[in-house]
This record gives structure tokens, C-alpha cells and sequence, in this order.
């Protein structure tokens, strides 16, 4: 029989973490979810201290591998781990043996073989943090993988509701912009809907998966419109998605003119939304093509708020990780 | 051999009566004292001797809740952390008298997970420790001020404190695990 822990008073003992990786939301249960986001508040109130600092993650190290640029993520995962005292290491891929040919996999290994406990991956090409997952023992976390996941930008707007919101169940939430190249908007979508909120996604019709009207077996219900103010309407949250203006060179929108004039959040969208409605982005914004500049620094706006919040969810998520021997 | 009452309701209560005045002699006032309560159980037993040192000396006692999971030396020993919830410092503790409340004191380890953590808030002028349960075994050097009730224990033994506000009674009991190692 395992020998029970010797403190002086058992702490709350809770079997409801399975995760060794974090690589996308589809396969979180809601008690997981309400775990990290009660872990998360805890971060939280560290953040707010004189100290922001822990020895929770002393001894143990954690590498970011960006395949792509980003600033907030890797900030807030950085400064994540530096809060818990963990060692961090970025890798900077442009200057890696990359350049040189050498594989994801290969890459991997060698940051194992340095003594990585955590790797934080960004990556172009979807699955591959699932990937390397099935490589390393050590745990891997999805920073964003091309369209398919950014499960902790979801989990962090996750939070970002609940502090506004209370609960998620009920909530009316319009994710508008480019949904079928968004990461952020999948991963959104699984977390949402777990938690009970009523999604509306709402884009020009190219660009929405195909099918996504339909009831999918793999995929949540959500209800999807072409119609920005149909969207928009009654809603508690309303979320901007970062257009790549690459699009229009692909023929999906005529003109970014034209696309901001029709899905562009502005004030007077806004009139028909909740009275206490919300306004996220997970930036950076394209200000006056997805949102209004008035509406990105305006009273609504909780864009700032997420980027906060993205330090606590990714301390709840180290920390979360932090079990010595979970095999999958 | 079955579970055995060691404290009832009012035991518990005449224990945490006691304590309060203890805290208040020793301090002399109640002037910069500070109840800071361990989770989970440490917190409504800091409240209940808040309550007491304001009826006793008609004076409010800011009273605190302090998570130490994240200071715990033993979380990459398990498959999983302990959940981990809010901590609540009162503002500026520098300079005040801290008095740590926990329910059972026995190896010493979260307590000194608990100084490092109010340790991070400021420096007070002393803290100091009150306990529900000495029950032994200590394996740092660690000591408590204010004791209700000493329990010699074996190792194979567990102390269980149940409060009215986390289990809905007030029961201090020993019960023998044979099953358990060291």
C-alpha cells in the first residue's frame, strides 16, 4: 500500500487531473476545466502580490519551442514559469540547428536530453505537438498548431468570461472573423461548449469550415450565421478574430475593405449585443478591420485583461503538470 | 480496534476559549495580532478565535487564509498536485504578530511550507503558531505556541479533525490504519 503523504494537514485530495499533455480541449472534462480555472485564480492573487513569486516549480525546467513568432504567448508562458521558479529556456528556431535540417523530432529529443521537464510548443503545421507527444516523456504544451488548437488562449478566455460573467453555462457567445483558419476559435468552440454557453460563429461563408452547420459527431453544434448583426444580438460575449490579411490575396474576401465593413465590431453593432456585453480578441487586433479602434480602447474591451490572464492560466497549468508520475 | 472521540464539541470549544486567551496574555494586547488560517481546516478555527478575542477584549483581529500547496516540498512526489486555492493576506503585515491556526500539527512540513509563503507577504515582527492537535512525529524543528490538545500517536494512527463549517460537526477522533506503512 502506497505510504499516505506525511503533512500536517492533508491537503484536498483530487483525482480529477488526468492530463500529462495539454494539446487541445476536446479531450477535457468540465471538472478539468473548472480545475484550471480554480487554479488559475490562485495564480491570480500571486500575481497581485508585492513578490510575484513561488517555489512551486523550483528544480524543474521548461523550454519553449516557437516554430512561429508571437509575443504575447511566449511572454506569458516565460513569465509563467519564472513566477513558479522554474528554469526556462527559449529556443530560438531561426537560429537552431533547424536552419540545419534537423527534424522536429530530433529537436525534441535534444531538449529532453538537456533535462526539459515541460516544452511549450508553437508550431505551423497541425498535430504536431500531438506528435511530439508520442516522442518525449516530458509533458507537452500546444501553444498553437497551425488551424487546429490554442488550447490555453481558450482556457485563458475562459477565465477572462468567468470574471466577468460568473459561469459560462448560458453565456451567449459570438466568435466572429475567420473561424476556419482560427486555432484559437476551435479550441474556443470545445471549451465553450463543455462549459454550456450558447456559441454563434459568424463569418463570411468562406471562410467557415465546411459543413460546421451541420450536426458533426467530432465537432460541437454551434450555431452559425453570415450576419454580423444576427450574430451579435443579445450576446454576453463577443469575440474578434485576427484576420490574416493574406486572405484576400488567396480569394477568400474581395477586399479588406469590404470584409471590414461588413464583420468589423463597432459601437453600433454592439447596441444590440447584452447591456453588459464584452468585447475579446486574442490579438494582436488589425484595430478598424475586426474591431473599431473606439471598441478595442473603449469600456468594453477586455483585450488587455487576457493578456493577464494568460500569465495565471498557463502558472495553473505548470503547476497542474507538476505531478511527478502520470503516464498516459 | 475502531475510531476513538478524543475531543467533542465542547472540548473544542473550551480548548479554543482557552487558546484565545493564551494568545492575549502572551501579547500582552491584541494590538498588531494577525490570524492568519491554514487551509482548509486552520481558517475556521482562526475565525472562531478571532470571535472569542472579541468578546473577550472587545477588539476586531484581522483574520487571514493562507494556501500553502504552493510552497509544499513533496508535489513532484505525486501523480497529482494538490488542489490549490486562493490565498487571502490582510494588507501589511510588516511589523504585526502572525499567528498561524492549523488544526494538526505533526511533521512540521506545512507549517514551514506556511513561513515561507507569509514570508513572501513582508516581514512581520514574530509568528507564532496555534494548534488544534500536537499528535507527534515531527521531522523539522518546528514547535507550536499555543497547543488545545497534545495526541501521542503512532505513525499507523490518523488524527481526524471534522469542524461544523467544512463537516457539519465538531469532532476531534483517532483511528487506527493497520493497513498503512511507514
Amino acid at each position: 500500500m502506497e505510504p499516505k503523504l506525511k503533512t500536517d494537514s492533508a491537503p484536498p485530495e483530487q483525482k480529477i487531473w488526468q492530463h500529462k499533455h495539454i494539446l487541445d480541449l476536446d479531450d477535457f472534462t468540465t471538472a478539468e476545466i473548472e480545475l484550471v480555472m480554480q487554479t488559475t485564480k490562485a495564480m491570480h492573487e500571486i500575481l497581485s502580490r508585492p513578490i510575484k513569486k513561488v517555489p512551486t516549480l523550483r528544480g524543474k525546467t521548461v523550454v519553449t519551442l516557437f516554430y512561429e513568432a508571437s509575443t504575447r504567448t511566449r511572454s506569458s508562458f516565460e513569465l509563467g514559469a519564472k513566477n513558479l521558479s522554474a528554469d526556462i529556456s527559449n529556443l530560438t528556431v531561426s537560429s537552431s540547428s533547424v536552419t540545419k535540417g534537423e527534424s522536429l523530432i530530433d529537436t525534441l529529443e535534444t531538449i529532453e536530453a538537456l533535462g526539459a521537464d515541460i516544452i511549450v510548443i508553437r508550431h505551423p503545421h497541425s498535430g504536431a505537438p500531438d506528435l511530439a507527444s508520442k516522442h518525449v516523456k516530458a509533458s507537452i504544451i500546444n501553444a498553437g498548431d497551425g488551424w487546429h488548437a490554442h488550447p490555453t488562449q481558450a482556457l485563458l478566455d475562459l477565465y477572462t468570461m468567468l470574471q466577468h460573467k460568473n459561469s459560462i453555462k448560458g453565456l451567449k457567445v459570438a466568435i466572429i472573423g475567420d473561424i476556419i483558419h482560427s486555432r484559437v476559435a476551435h479550441s474556443n468552440i470545445w471549451g465553450l461548449t463543455k462549459m454550456g454557453a450558447d456559441v454563434t460563429v459568424c463569418a463570411p461563408s468562406t471562410l467557415l469550415p465546411k459543413g460546421i452547420e451541420n450536426p458533426q459527431p467530432h465537432f460541437p453544434k454551434v450555431k452559425v450565421t453570415t450576419n454580423i448583426d444576427d450574430a451579435i444580438r443579445g450576446a454576453d460575449v463577443v469575440m474578434g478574430l485576427r484576420l490574416q490579411l493574406e486572405r484576400q490575396q488567396n480569394g477568400l474576401i474581395p477586399s479588406i475593405r469590404e470584409y471590414a465593413a461588413l464583420y468589423r465590431i463597432t459601437e453600433e453593432r454592439l447596441a444590440n449585443a447584452a447591456k453588459d456585453v464584452i468585447v475579446m480578441h486574442p490579438g494582436p487586433v488589425n484595430e478598424d478591420i475586426e474591431i473599431a479602434s473606439s471598441v478595442v480602447h473603449g469600456s468594453r474591451s477586455v483585450i488587455n485583461e487576457q493578456v493577464t490572464n494568460g500569465v495565471a492560466v498557463r502558472m495553473a497549468l505548470f503547476y497542474l503538470l507538476t505531478g511527478g508520475n502520470r503516464d498516459e | 480496534m475502531t475510531r476513538k472521540i478524543i475531543m467533542n464539541e465542547a472540548d473544542i470549544k473550551r480548548t479554543l476559549a482557552r487558546i484565545s486567551h493564551e494568545i492575549i496574555e502572551r501579547n500582552k494586547s491584541t494590538k498588531n495580532i494577525v490570524l492568519i488560517g491554514m487551509r482548509t481546516r486552520g481558517v475556521p478555527l482562526a475565525k472562531r478565535l478571532a470571535a472569542n478575542i472579541e468578546l473577550f477584549e472587545n477588539a476586531s483581529i484581522p483574520v487571514g487564509v493562507l494556501d500553502f500547496s504552493l510552497y509544499r516540498d513533496d508535489i513532484s512526489s505525486q501523480n497529482v498536485p494538490p488542489i490549490v486555492q486562493s490565498t487571502d493576506i490582510p494588507t501589511g503585515i510588516d511589523g504585526k504578530i502572525i499567528v498561524l491556526v492549523d488544526d494538526v500539527l505533526y511533521t512540521g512540513r506545512s507549517v514551514r511550507a506556511a513561513l515561507d509563503a507569509i514570508i513572501d507577504f513582508g516581514r512581520p515582527l514574530s509568528i507564532q503558531l496555534a494548534v488544534l492537535v500536537d499528535r507527534g512525529h515531527r521531522e523539522l524543528p518546528i514547535r507550536a505556541d499555543y497547543v488545545g490538545k497534545n495526541i501521542p500517536s503512532a505513525r499507523n494512527e490518523e488524527i481526524q479533525v471534522y469542524l461544523t463549517e467544512t463537516d457539519n460537526v465538531d469532532e476531534v477522533a483517532i483511528i487506527p490504519e493497520p493497513g498503512r506503512e511507514d
